[in-house]
C-alpha cells in the first residue's frame, strides 16, 4: 500500500525510529506488542521498526473515537497502518471492546496496543489499562512483547501537530513470563515495570 | 587546467589515497593475531569504508555545482542537529524553538549563502536567532531550566547550523586573481582539517604515549597532536598551489586549520561527555555520527573564512 510506505518513509527520514532488540529477536512467532503511548507517531514508529515481513501481519490497535473521527483518518488508520480500531468510549455497554482484538489475534495476526490507553507528557507509562491483561488470559500462547519508544514525547508531545526531527529508538524486550494464577492489578503492574526498565 | 578538472584530479588522489588505506587495512587484518589488536584494525577498516561513502557524496556533491554543494551541507547542518538535539535534553515548552531551528533557519541561512547574501548570513543566527529562539520557549509558559534549555538550542544551532555553514560560505569569498576557484578552497579546508584528524588518529595509536586530555577525549595524545598537526600542516603547504596562498602562507592557514580543529574535536567531546554519551549518533560506520566528523571542521571553518576574508580580499 502506498500510504504505509510514504507513512513509513517520512518517519524514517524524520526520526529514524531504528530498532533495537535487547531480550526478543524479530522471529515468527504470533506477539502482542505492548509499548508506552506518547505522540501520535508511536504507531507508525513501532510499526516501522519492524521487518516487512513481521509488520504484514502486524496489526496496530487504535481508537475508533479518534482515528474514526473524520473520513482522512479513518482512511489512514484503515488502510496506511492496517488498523484494528476500538470503541474506546463504549458506545454500546453490552458489546466487549476487546472482540475485534480477539478477531485479529484468532486469524493469526500479531497486534501493536498502548495498554496506558491515552496519550502521556512524561517519558515513563503510566498505569496500564486491563486490556492487556485480557488478551493475554484469552490467548495463552500469544507471546507479549514489551516496547519502549524513546524519545517520542520530546518529538511530538502531547498538544503539537509537527514533529520535530529528534532520534528516536524502539526498544524490543524479552517476552514477559505468564505466572499461573496472578491477578489482574499485579500482572498490569509487572508488565508496565517491564517497559520502564527497557527505558533505562 | 580549469577549477573543476582540478578539483576531478583531487578527488582522484583522494580516492588513490583510499585505495592505498584500503590495501593497507586488508594486510593488517591477515596479520593480526589477538583480539584487541583484531577489533583496532576492523574499526579502521569500518572507518576506511565510511570514508569511501563519504568521499563518494562530497565529490558527486563539489562536481554537480554551487547548488548541490550548498544543499549537501544544508542536509548536513540537519543530521548534525538532530544528533545534538536528540542528546540535549529539551522539554515539550521547547517545541516551537526546534521546530523553528530545524524548519526555518537551515534552509534561511543556506539560501542566504545561495544567494550570496554575505551581510545577513554573518548575522542571521547570532542576532535574530539568538534572540527569537528564546522568545518562542519563552511563550510555552515553562521556566523550569529556562536558561540551560535555551542555551542548549543556542548551542546546537550555532555549531551545527552556523559554524557549519561556514563551510560553502568560502563560495562567497571574492578574492582577486582566483576568481571561479572558490570550491578549491573549500576542498583544502576540508582536506587539511581530515587528514590532520587522521594523522593524529594514526600518529597516536602508533606513538602515542602522553595523554592531552584523558578525561575529555581520552585518544588524543602529544604524540599524535604534534606528529599529525605537523603532517597535516606540511600536507597544506603542498597544496598551495589550488590555493590564493604563498607557500608560506598556505602552512600558516593550515596550521590555523589544524589548531582550531583539534580544538573543535576536545570541546565537542566534553559537550558530548556531559551530555552522558560516547558517540554523537550511529549513522557513519566506525566513526560514530555525523558531528563525530563534523567536531572539527565547525571549529575550523569560521576562523579560516575569517582568516582568508581578512587578509586575502
Amino acid at each position: 500500500m502506498w500510504l504505509s510506505y510514504l507513512l513509513i518513509g517520512s518517519v524514517r527520514a524524520l526520526l529514524g525510529a531504528t530498532p533495537r532488540w535487547l531480550g526478543s529477536d524479530p522471529g515468527p512467532a504470533q506477539r502482542i506488542y505492548f509499548a508506552n503511548h506518547t505522540s501520535h507517531i508511536d504507531t507508525i514508529a513501532l510499526w516501522s521498526a519492524l521487518p516487512p515481513d513481521l509488520r504484514a501481519k502486524t496489526r496496530p490497535v487504535a481508537a475508533a473515537d479518534y482515528w474514526g473521527s473524520s473520513a482522512l483518518k479513518r482512511y489512514i488508520a484503515v488502510n496506511g497502518l492496517n488498523a484494528v480500531l476500538i470503541d474506546r468510549k463504549r458506545a454500546d455497554p453490552d458489546a466487549d471492546p476487546l472482540a475485534p482484538l480477539y478477531g485479529a489475534l484468532e486469524h493469526g495476526q500479531s497486534l501493536i496496543i498502548f495498554p496506558e490507553g491515552t496519550r502521556q507528557a512524561q517519558r515513563l507509562p503510566g498505569p496500564f489499562k486491563s486490556g492487556l491483561y485480557h488478551l493475554a488470559e484469552h490467548f495463552p500462547d500469544v507471546e507479549l512483547i514489551p516496547v519502549y519508544l524513546d524519545n517520542l514525547h520530546r518529538s511530538l508531545p502531547k498538544g503539537t501537530f509537527f514533529p520535530v526531527p529528534l532520534i528516536c529508538t524502539v526498544r524490543f524486550g524479552a517476552p514477559l513470563p505468564r505466572i499461573a494464577g496472578e491477578d489482574k492489578s499485579a500482572f498490569l503492574e509487572r508488565a508496565r515495570n517491564v517497559v520502564i526498565g527497557l527505558a533505562q | 587546467m580549469n577549477p573543476t578538472q582540478k578539483l576531478a584530479w583531487l578527488i582522484g588522489g583522494v580516492a588513490l589515497l583510499l585505495v592505498v588505506a584500503s590495501l593497507i587495512g586488508r594486510i593488517l587484518r591477515s596479520r593480526v593475531k589477538d583480539a584487541s589488536a583484531a577489533a583496532v584494525v576492523d574499526n579502521l577498516n569500518a572507518r576506511v569504508r565510511a570514508w569511501w561513502s563519504m568521499v563518494a557524496i562530497f565529490a558527486a556533491a563539489f562536481l554537480l555545482g554551487r547548488n548541490a554543494t550548498i544543499a549537501m551541507f544544508a542536509l548536513i547542518s540537519f543530521f548534525a542537529l538532530r544528533e545534538f538535539l536528540t542528546l540535549a535534553p529539551t522539554k515539550a515548552g521547547d517545541h516551537r524553538a526546534m521546530s523553528l531551528a530545524f524548519f526555518v533557519i537551515i534552509p534561511v541561512q543556506y539560501v542566504l549563502i545561495a544567494t550570496s547574501w554575505y551581510g545577513l548570513f554573518s548575522i542571521f543566527i547570532p542576532v535574530y536567532g539568538f534572540l527569537l529562539l528564546p522568545s518562542l520557549s519563552a511563550l510555552a509558559h515553562d521556566t523550569e531550566n529556562f536558561l540551560e534549555r535555551s542555551a542548549k538550542i543556542q548551542w546546537g544551532v550555532m555549531i551545527a547550523i552556523y559554524c557549519i555553514s561556514y563551510l560553502p560560505a568560502l563560495l562567497l569569498l571574492d578574492i582577486p586573481g582566483y576568481a571561479g576557484q572558490n570550491p578549491l578552497l573549500m576542498f583544502y579546508l576540508i582536506l587539511v582539517v581530515q587528514m590532520s584528524d587522521v594523522l593524529q588518529y594514526v600518529f597516536g595509536k602508533l606513538f602515542g604515549k602522553t595523554k592531552i586530555a584523558p578525561v575529555v577525549s581520552p585518544s588524543k595524545t602529544v604524540e599524535g597532536f604534534v606528529g599529525g598537526g605537523l603532517s597535516a600542516t606540511l600536507i597544506g603547504a603542498a597544496m598551495w598551489w589550488i590555493t590564493p596562498f604563498t607557500p608560506l602562507q598556505s602552512a600558516g592557514m593550515a596550521l590555523i586549520i589544524v589548531l582550531m580543529g583539534f580544538m573543535g574535536g576536545l570541546v565537542l567531546s566534553a559537550v558530548k561527555r556531559s551530555l552522558g554519551a560516547k558517540d554523537w549518533g550511529a549513522m557513519i560506520k566506525g566513526h560514530g555520527g555525523v558531528m563525530d566528523r563534523m567536531d572539527s571542521v565547525s571549529f575550523a571553518a569560521p576562523i579560516f573564512f575569517h582568516a582568508t576574508r581578512y587578509f586575502f580580499t
